[in-house]
């Protein structure tokens, strides 16, 4: 089979530089396949004149790529270079110009989304839902299913960082078959820092007293730091609060208003029937003391989340 | 003209210092100067140090004046610290720099603007220097308030406390050396609260002043959880937006200066590897600093926040202070209105807990959470 012929023009547009970084690679798989020649530039240490010297024929013939990356931070004459080359097109040069956002290089972009460029849209992964999103594309671009739960276990455990929740993805895809759902994740990422901060939070959101609290020696005992804890409590109290008092609307909608995953608002409904305002208002105060005495403020850390748990559950069904 | 003109409400200070001036016996190797943020204290330093070089004791005009007052002068070294410590090396360097005779001028000055940012070992080694020193040599240490300075240094060096400066004289301050007009350098100072630096960018900064108001709102506005929940991440926001709209400024300029000590064509395309390095470790140290700075610019949103209690309560107590909010009346009366004076102290309460938590690194969000739960209002008040 003949290799794919390489768009001429290839904008990488977006922050998300796990996204830019693939978008990169493959189009190179691309160009060397077809027998092209990489020339990369980085736009920091650009010399005026360089681009539209390699983009001149060699004297071997053949075809070239030109790589631009980080657009939004080049100087004027880079700029310039790049304007004159896409006002007159090189022959078999192709030009892949990576832009991470504002203002700066915005005519080029411009100029290149005219002239028809191929772009490949690299949008920040922030929110849990942006993650959600993330994995379940992860999942399904090697044709594997990974149910609700397995999603939303694997970005509480991992989620964090963009990268490894890429590559947590791809271990789970390479390593299992089937359908992976909350239990297979736990497998691989149960013993992690934030998973067992979600499952102290939940439990204690839910009320379970006892539970919350052996699972709380546990993680300390296994030397987890109390401080991540005290954090999931906050978030998970603070979503809480959120779809509480966001009314009504499908949960794909209040997601999305809330920057939250579809998961979390679901969860959040199905507990915030047993919680009054006021005590959620008891709830968050209780975790910011804890917060203060984890770092610092009070004796024994240990002690002060566990009094921040007695706390939450109690007020939890307090009306 | 004087070199005392922009150290303002500081009468027994300037008179001190004068006397130090003209009379050998009221001088001394060390002095302190403590007073609140914004009060003037690295002001008051310099203008001490611009008399002590002037051969006129301080006319204002001079060349030796000039450049001591706009830290240019060869023997009058500022230390300014935007990181979170002055560490033992530098102080070091300091210490066997203040050994040295003056080169020019009659004193060899060492402002060090944040003395309660020397480390223990930093400060140790400072006090070699101020236990033997060296004749013609003065130390001249900044701190907001005594107890921030390790007290070895405290005891061997002699204290002048600055006041916070009339409302008045601030805005007299704006109105002549930034050119600003009456009404709004009023407005600014009061808003303030006398703290000069804040005064000025509120003067001249119409977004500071949009996001003070918001802020201000804020206190009208909490009602139920989900707006306590909302309002919290509303301030994060506001502080975070403050901050990098304030930092973008000191940001450049600092890398202009840093190009221009390294000798570098700031105009330059590319930048030789060892420039590239000394840039790269600025702005590394640029973003652990905005951290810090949006951290400091929450503190400032709080303290704001606290002024309409405060003028909610000097309202309620029918106590003749002026306000700092003559410009929310309508939210300031509307306060004192719905809650009890003891009410408004438990708010004022809330927000320096909030406050002492987050100087104590607990996550801003939820430190502002937990306080705005404590301020919602019993009921609606129509903002
Ligand atoms: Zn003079």
């Amino acid at each position: 089979m003949a290799p794919a012929p390489v768009p001429s023009l290839v904008l990488v547009s977006g922050p998300e530089e796990i996204l830019v970084d693939r978008a990169i690679t493959s189009t190179l798989a691309e160009a060397r396949a077809a027998g092209a020649e990489v020339i990369r530039l980085d736009a920091a240490t650009y010399e005026a004149g360089a681009l539209l010297m390699h983009a001149s024929p060699s004297l071997f013939g053949g075809s070239k790529c030109l790589v631009v990356r980080d657009l939004h931070e080049a100087s004027d004459e880079l700029q310039l270079d790049l304007l004159a080359l896409l006002a007159d097109p090189a022959p078999d040069v192709s030009l892949v110009v990576t832009h991470g956002g504002g203002m700066k290089g915005k005519k080029v972009l411009d100029t290149m989304k005219r002239l028809g460029a191929h772009t490949v849209e690299c949008p920040a992964i922030k929110t849990d839902r942006d993650k959600s999103d993330f994995v379940m594309k992860e999942f399904s671009s090697a044709r594997r299913k990974i149910t609700g739960e397995g999603v939303r276990a694997l970005v509480e455990a991992v989620g964090k960082d963009v990268r490894e929740l890429a590559s947590a993805s791809s271990q789970l895809i390479a390593d299992t078959e089937g359908v992976v759902d909350d239990a297979v994740v736990d497998v691989y990422h149960g013993g992690k820092v934030e998973a067992t901060g979600f499952r102290v939070a939940d439990a204690t959101v839910a009320g379970q007293q006892g539970e919350a609290l052996r699972l709380l020696r546990h993680a300390i005992a296994t030397g987890v730091d109390p401080v991540p804890i005290v954090a999931v409590l906050a978030a998970q109290l603070r979503q809480l609060i959120k779809v509480g008092s966001a009314g009504r609307g499908s949960s794909a909608q209040l997601a999305r208003s809330l920057g939250m995953a579809p998961w979390q608002v679901d969860k959040a409904r199905r507990s915030i029937g047993h919680w009054s305002a006021e005590g959620l208002a008891v709830a968050v105060q209780a975790v910011a003391a804890a917060d203060f005495e984890v770092k610092g403020g009070g004796r024994d850390p240990v002690y002060a989340v566990e009094r921040a748990i007695l706390t939450i559950t109690r007020a939890r069904g307090a009306r | 003209m004087s070199v005392w003109r922009d150290v303002i409400g500081q009468e027994p200070t300037i008179e001190t210092l004068s006397r130090a001036v003209v009379d050998d016996a009221a001088m001394t190797h060390a002095w302190l100067f403590t007073g609140p943020p914004g009060s003037g204290r690295s002001v008051a330093a310099r203008a001490f140090a611009a008399a002590l070089q002037c051969p006129q004791g301080g006319c204002g005009e001079c060349h030796e004046c000039r450049t001591a007052l706009d830290g240019s002068h060869a023997d009058v070294k500022v230390v300014a610290t935007e990181g979170l410590s002055i560490k033992v090396e530098d102080t070091r360097a300091l210490v066997q720099e203040s050994a040295m005779r003056p080169s020019v001028g009659r004193w060899r000055v060492i402002i060090v603007e944040d003395a309660d940012r020397l480390t223990e070992r930093a400060a140790d080694a400072l006090l070699k220097a101020l236990e033997e020193p060296t004749p013609r040599t003065v130390w001249m240490l900044c701190a907001p308030s005594l107890e921030d300075v390790i007290i070895t240094i405290r005891s061997r060096s002699r204290h002048v406390r600055l006041r916070t400066p009339p409302v008045e004289a601030v805005a007299e301050l704006l109105q002549r050396r930034d050119g600003i007009d009456a009404p709004m350098a009023l407005y600014a100072a009061r808003a303030a609260q006398s703290h000069v630096g804040l005064a000025r960018r509120l003067a001249r900064d119409e977004g500071a002043r949009i996001r003070r108001r918001d802020v201000i709102a804020m206190a009208t506005k909490i009602i139920g959880v989900g707006d306590a929940i909302g309002a919290a991440a509303d301030l994060a926001q506001i502080a975070d937006e403050e901050s990098t709209a304030s930092s973008a400024e000191r940001d450049a300029a600092e890398k202009a200066r840093l190009l221009e000590t390294l000798g570098a064509d700031p105009t330059a395309r590319t930048q030789p590897p060892h420039v590239r390095a000394q840039v790269a470790s600025l702005e590394k140290e640029q973003k652990t600093r905005a951290t810090r700075h949006a951290r400091d610019m929450i503190d400032r949103s709080l303290v704001d926040l606290t002024s309409v209690y405060r003028d909610a309560l000097v309202l309620r107590l029918g106590s003749d202070v002026a306000l700092v909010n003559p410009d929310a009346m309508d939210k300031v009366r509307a306060l004192s209105g719905v809650l009890t004076a003891e009410q408004l102290l438990g708010a004022m309460d809330a927000i320096n807990e909030a406050r002492d938590r987050i100087n104590a690194n607990v996550p801003p969000l939820l430190a502002l959470e937990a306080m705005a739960l404590q301020l919602r209002l019993p009921r609606d008040l129509g903002f």
